[in-house]
């Protein structure tokens, strides 16, 4: 990589590893997150995602690799960078005593770099982009989850930042304050914020991000653009139709596999794999369809949804690895 | 694309708001009000006692000072002193300096304060400080609440020294100053191995606890003539020692040794703090 694509990314890691006593958590991993980016950081539980974060903000010592953030070695010149660098760590942390407010008050102290004198206006603007003015006098051991995470949120987003790193922030948020969050995100990325974002919410991560990760078992197993990790998984034709096993035959006609995946039996659904390079021209099936007599009630062609790309490259294991 | 620095633009301060927020975080504590006032019923009970019963202790019985305070209110504050020293005292310190990290680690702020980022040089002397700070309002708390129920209860007027010589009520609050200014300086030392044994867990009443143990073993070893040889090495060993403050003239040179002492296990500890925490994985 040349020195200029370097410095286009935000978060640059070479080889980073980390194990723990009996395990390698993270295990030489090369993060490239280009700057402007919403970048999604998926992986199941266990993958190692909260590691990589406390090992790019500096909380805790890579085992061996090397990492840039917006340009500068980690942990090295953490004082110069960290200000610029707003982040939620493995979920919101404060002292209960303190209204959510002097929370914020506290944590604004910390950073040498905020000025004293317009830490009131902050406080109060990073309040109200969360939704928590009305909360900010009580006290953040009587929040709930979700204003818990909001007021984590507020935390972040404290002084201008150039990256912001958000260990799973949609974590026990309503509805409302999903899209909240999402449309928070979006309004980050307008202003030209680098915003790293991990999760195991892969539809959230389709909404709202332009590039990801996939982490497993410690490894990186997919990095690129949305589109990129997207087109590399196949497509399936779908077929909505009370013929069910009239239309599996046709397709099976055409050397695909086809399966009831709704075995509901008011909206029956077949759909079969198409193979990756296609000898099968996939406008040929419809038309054989309604040939043999198939009720179509609804047909299309799908790229594999992130989803699908995430278990095929995760394993459909539900167990978290030890 | 060049790097744009947006740290230059940015003007460091010396960072002393985090002290300021230390301080207020740690007294807007109502744990850190209960145990000041916990220390303020000491001389309260003291002087009530005394009070009450009217019989008169003979000179040198019960603790030191104990006989003057029908005498002389001022007393009150000094026997309460050495009444909360070995154990109340030690026990309320260790609470502060044993949170002073792992309480942090504890409730997860600690990954926050630095990733804001607090360095974590400057953490741990703006702990260090906390923790001192709270040893000088104990001490204060021992003085003025001590001054305020011996003046309410007993006769107020010229203090007769240990030495035998009499001063005045101003001369006698300049004293009771030094003692807590001794007792203060005393307890450092405490502090900074509460400060350590902090930055080893994020379980804060393990630190507490140990913290607290350490000062009790230090007496018990103190108190034993067995072990002479180490006496002079224990940041126990001056803690009742400002008599010589209360002699005419006052007699400084136990302040001086004990100041010392201290001051060589703070940078000890401070420096094995350091050492622990600069390098630390912050997993909590
Ligand atoms: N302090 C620790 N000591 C030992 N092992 C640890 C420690 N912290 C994490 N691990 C291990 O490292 C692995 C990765 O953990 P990590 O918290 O990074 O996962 P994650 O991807 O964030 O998972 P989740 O989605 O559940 O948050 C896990 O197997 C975990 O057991
Ligand atoms: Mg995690």
């Amino acid at each position: 990589m040349t020195a200029s694509a370097a410095a286009d990314l935000a978060i640059d890691s070479r080889g980073l590893t980390k194990r723990f006593r009996t395990q390698t958590a993270v295990d030489s991993i090369d993060l490239a997150v280009p700057r402007g980016s919403v970048f999604g950081f998926l992986g199941p539980n266990g993958s190692g995602k909260t590691t990589t974060i406390r090992m790019l903000l500096g909380l805790i010592t890579p085992s061996d690799g090397e990492i840039r953030v917006l340009g500068e070695r980690m942990p090295d010149k953490l004082r110069n960078v960290l200000p610029r660098v707003g982040a939620l760590v493995e979920g919101p942390a404060f002292y209960p005593f303190l209204t959510g407010r002097a929370n914020l008050h506290r944590f604004d102290t910390a950073d040498r770099h905020a000025s004293r004198r317009t830490r009131p206006e902050r406080v109060n603007a990073a309040l109200e982009r969360v939704g928590l003015t009305n909360a900010a006098s009580k006290k953040a051991g009587a929040y709930s989850l979700g204003m818990k995470q909001r007021l984590g949120i507020a935390n972040a987003l404290l002084s201008p930042r150039d990256l912001l790193v958000l260990d799973e922030p949609t974590n026990g948020l309503d509805p409302q304050g999903t899209r909240e969050v999402r449309n928070l995100v979006h309004s980050f990325a307008a202003e030209g914020t680098t915003v790293f974002v991990s999760s195991h919410l892969l539809a959230e991560v389709e909404q709202m991000c332009t590039h990801a990760a996939i982490m497993s078992a410690g490894s990186i197993v997919a990095q690129g653009s949305l589109d990129e990790l997207r087109g590399a998984g196949e497509s399936h034709v779908r077929v909505q139709t009370p013929d069910a096993s009239t239309a599996e035959s046709v397709l099976a006609r055409f050397g695909l596999l086809p399966a009831l995946t709704s075995p509901n039996e008011a909206h029956p659904e077949v759909s079969a794999l198409l193979p990756p390079s296609t000898e099968l021209d996939p406008d040929r099936l419809l038309p054989a369809l309604l040939e043999a007599g198939v009720r179509v009630r609804g047909y299309g062609i799908e790229e594999a949804s992130l989803e699908e790309r995430f278990v095929a490259l995760t394993g459909e294991g539900f167990d978290v690895r030890s | 694309m060049s790097v744009p620095d947006t740290t230059v633009a940015r003007r460091s301060s010396p960072g002393l708001d985090l002290l300021g927020s230390e301080l207020s975080v740690l007294f807007s504590r109502r744990r850190t009000w209960a145990m000041l006032a916990a220390v303020a019923l000491i001389p309260i009970l003291l002087a009530v006692a005394v009070r009450l019963t009217a019989s008169e202790l003979d000179p040198g019985e019960g603790p030191p000072f104990l006989d003057r305070v029908t005498q002389n209110g001022l007393f009150v504050s000094f026997t309460a002193t050495v009444v909360a020293i070995p154990l109340f005292l030690p026990l309320t310190i260790g609470v502060v300096a044993g949170d002073t990290i792992a309480g942090e680690a504890g409730l997860g702020t600690l990954r926050y304060l630095l990733v804001s980022p607090a360095g974590r040089l400057r953490l741990l002397l703006v702990k260090f400080a906390g923790a001192a700070a709270f040893c000088l309002a104990a001490t204060l708390t021992l003085l003025v609440v001590g001054s305020l129920i011996g003046a309410l209860l007993f006769p107020v007027g010229p203090v007769t020294l240990l030495s035998g010589e009499t001063i005045g009520v101003a001369e006698s609050v300049w004293r009771s100053l030094l003692v807590a200014a001794y007792v203060t300086v005393s307890l450092l030392g405490l502090c900074a191995i509460g400060l350590f044994i902090s930055t080893l867990t994020s379980v804060p009443v393990g630190a507490m606890a140990a913290t607290v143990l350490l000062s009790v073993v230090s007496q018990i070893l103190g108190a034993l003539p067995q072990l002479e040889w180490l006496h002079p090495w224990l940041f126990t060993q001056h803690w009742l020692g400002f008599a010589g403050l209360l002699s005419q003239p006052a007699d400084l040179s136990e302040f001086g040794t004990n100041a010392l002492m201290q001051l060589g296990y703070i940078a000890v500890f401070f420096a094995l703090a350091y050492g622990r925490f600069a390098t630390k994985d912050v997993l909590s």
